[in-house]
């Protein structure tokens, strides 16, 4: 076959996967933009406003709550979930059954979606039949079951429990995988220096899984500013709109209020922020290689 | 010795949640609603589990529309990728590195912020509260990650077996049919695996997109049992529902649980 008859093959294979994405991500990413400019709503106008959604963003409160709010979730629960994946990945980065074991117990949670997950902890939570209330009072840390969701900070922090619940299994994976790769050699040489398992951790774990902390944050990041279904569920955005999350917003605005313009200058600003996010995580994971 | 112990009381801590669910689930529906909770069923029943099953339009239908979205994406992700990958992995085309990037970075673009057009695109080609419309939805959620699980795979491939199928005179599809799909099967089923639990677990689409009561996808099901009816929730039927929602995902889980975690590692690193 000649050369270049072989190159336009090659493109006939990828274009039913180009002509999906120009269709379902480039067109409606264009409308987007467009819709972001008019009064559209459901019933009915669409005229043309220029800036004027951005305007109103500006100075709409209950969206600069949201988009401040969904920022305290994440820089509450990433931490969390990078400490939290490093220590599990060292207690199950060991060969021997029962460090596998836990390593695959831990990540279970991770394939179960967030919306199931969400529901079954309305359950357990709930002030009157949930059965964490009755743990904490049976071991004495509370006179009464909580009621996690009258106060907004107090649902954050529930949903926070959650989520790491939810998802600590998918950090701790990358951290094992990242720690496993460090060669034997490596960890024995230090060994033999008598440092101890501390110092190990300190001056030769951590700085070779650098790389794997900085994705795996970016990954975290970018998923928490995002977060919608665990709201959703256990917090409906109460009280008094305090729980609301950038996508909650959106939501809210295109789909309840029928604000569909407005809804869509709101979606090209968290765009525009989460672009940025995902444009170092690609850049990071290339120039790691091909692994 | 002590991280044994450590490692095993993590393991407990994990699976908690998820034992005393099912146990709920199998209580009575009303020691289910007890105030306070018990934390063992003093009778096993599956009174809950028949609940869900006559819930509103029945968990039959549910279930059908859930797994008719999944396997929707499924064959579209398959119909996609494959060829993607192949055509990206196996041969010069131009600018082969910008049509990759470009492909990739549809992955970069939050579909939340995709659904406004994209709901009323289907309003308009009459694809609003049908299994196809959220599953080109989930598609495009799932197919960059499946593009490049298929052509790092296919392109893994050795020259030998390609040439050896063109000198017995195999065309390039049948050379992807006989040699390159058979030789890269860990991977197709990595896609399906994953594509099967995204399309199973999304929500705000799902939300969204299926309006109509007998359209809802489970975990949109689960959703109104926890809103309840008259304000009063039927916790046992929740518990229920849960389990039943949760049950595919680790099922799938605990059998192919080696495609998940390599699927997951170059998933992270792409």
């Amino acid at each position: 076959m000649k050369p270049a008859h072989r190159r336009y093959l090659g493109l006939v294979y990828v274009a039913p996967a180009l002509l999906f994405v120009a269709a379902f991500v480039v067109y409606p990413l264009w409308r987007l933009v467009r819709m972001s400019m008019t009064s559209a709503s459901l019933l009915g106008g669409g005229a043309f406003v220029g800036w004027n959604n951005y305007l109103k963003a500006w100075r709409d409160e209950t969206f600069w709550h949201a988009l401040l709010f969904t920022l305290k979730y994440t820089i509450y629960v990433t931490p969390i979930l990078m400490l939290g994946g490093f220590l599990l990945a060292l207690l199950t980065a060991e060969p021997g059954r029962i460090a596998r074991f836990t390593r695959g117990v831990v990540f279970l949670p991770v394939v179960i979606g967030l919306g199931s997950s969400s529901i079954l902890w309305v359950g357990l939570l709930d002030e009157q039949v949930g059965l964490v209330g009755r743990l904490l009072h049976d071991l004495g840390l509370v006179a009464q079951p909580p009621v996690w969701f009258v106060d907004a900070d107090r649902g954050l922090w529930a949903v926070i429990l959650t989520v790491v619940w939810k998802v600590i299994g998918f950090g701790m994976l990358l951290f094992v995988a990242g720690i496993q790769s460090i060669g034997i050699d490596i960890r024995e040489a230090a060994m033999l220096d008598g440092a101890s398992y501390w110092q190990r951790v300190r001056y030769i774990t951590l700085p070779l899984v650098m790389r794997t902390l900085l994705l795996t944050t970016l990954i975290s990041v970018i998923g928490s500013l995002l977060a919608f279904d665990q709201f959703y569920i256990m917090t409906s955005g109460g009280p008094r709109s305090e729980t609301f999350t950038s996508v909650y917003w959106i939501y809210q605005n295109s789909f309840i209020y029928f604000k569909q313009g407005y809804g869509a200058a709101l979606s090209i600003i968290l765009l525009v922020i989460v672009l940025v996010l995902s444009t170092l995580h690609l850049l990071m994971a290339r120039r790691g290689g091909e692994t | 010795m002590a991280a044994g112990v450590l490692a095993l009381a993590v393991s407990a801590l994990t699976l908690l949640p998820l034992v005393l669910t099912f146990l709920s689930s199998v209580k009575t529906p009303v020691e289910a609603s007890a105030v306070p909770p018990h934390y063992l069923p003093s009778a096993l029943s599956i009174a809950n589990y028949l609940k869900v099953f006559h819930y509103q339009a029945g968990l039959g239908t549910y279930l059908f529309n859930s797994l008719a979205v999944a396997f929707l994406t499924i064959v579209m992700c398959l119909a996609l990728a494959i060829p993607a990958g192949y055509g990206l992995a196996r041969f010069r085309i131009p600018a082969r590195e910008a049509i990759f990037v470009l492909l990739l970075s549809a992955m970069m673009v939050p579909y939340q912020a995709l659904l406004t057009p994209l709901y009323l695109m289907f309003s308009s080609l009459g694809l609003a509260n049908s299994h196809l419309g959220l599953a080109i939805v989930h598609t495009v959620i799932q197919l960059p990650f499946s593009i490049y699980l298929m052509r790092s795979s296919f392109a893994a491939v050795p020259r030998e077996l390609e040439e050896a199928a063109i000198v017995d005179g195999c065309s390039s599809f049948q050379a992807l049919r006989r040699i390159f799909i058979p030789v890269s099967l860990p991977a197709v089923v990595t896609l399906v695996l994953f594509a099967f639990i995204t399309s199973w677990n999304e929500f705000i689409a799902a939300l969204i997109f299926m309006g109509k009561e007998t359209r809802f996808t489970v975990p949109i099901m689960l959703v109104g049992v926890r809103q309840g009816h008259f304000g009063a929730v039927d916790w046992g039927a929740l518990q229920a529902g849960v389990v039943i929602s949760i049950l595919p995902c680790l099922l799938i889980y605990l059998l192919l649980q080696r495609h998940f975690v390599s699927g997951m590692l170059s998933g992270a690193v792409k």
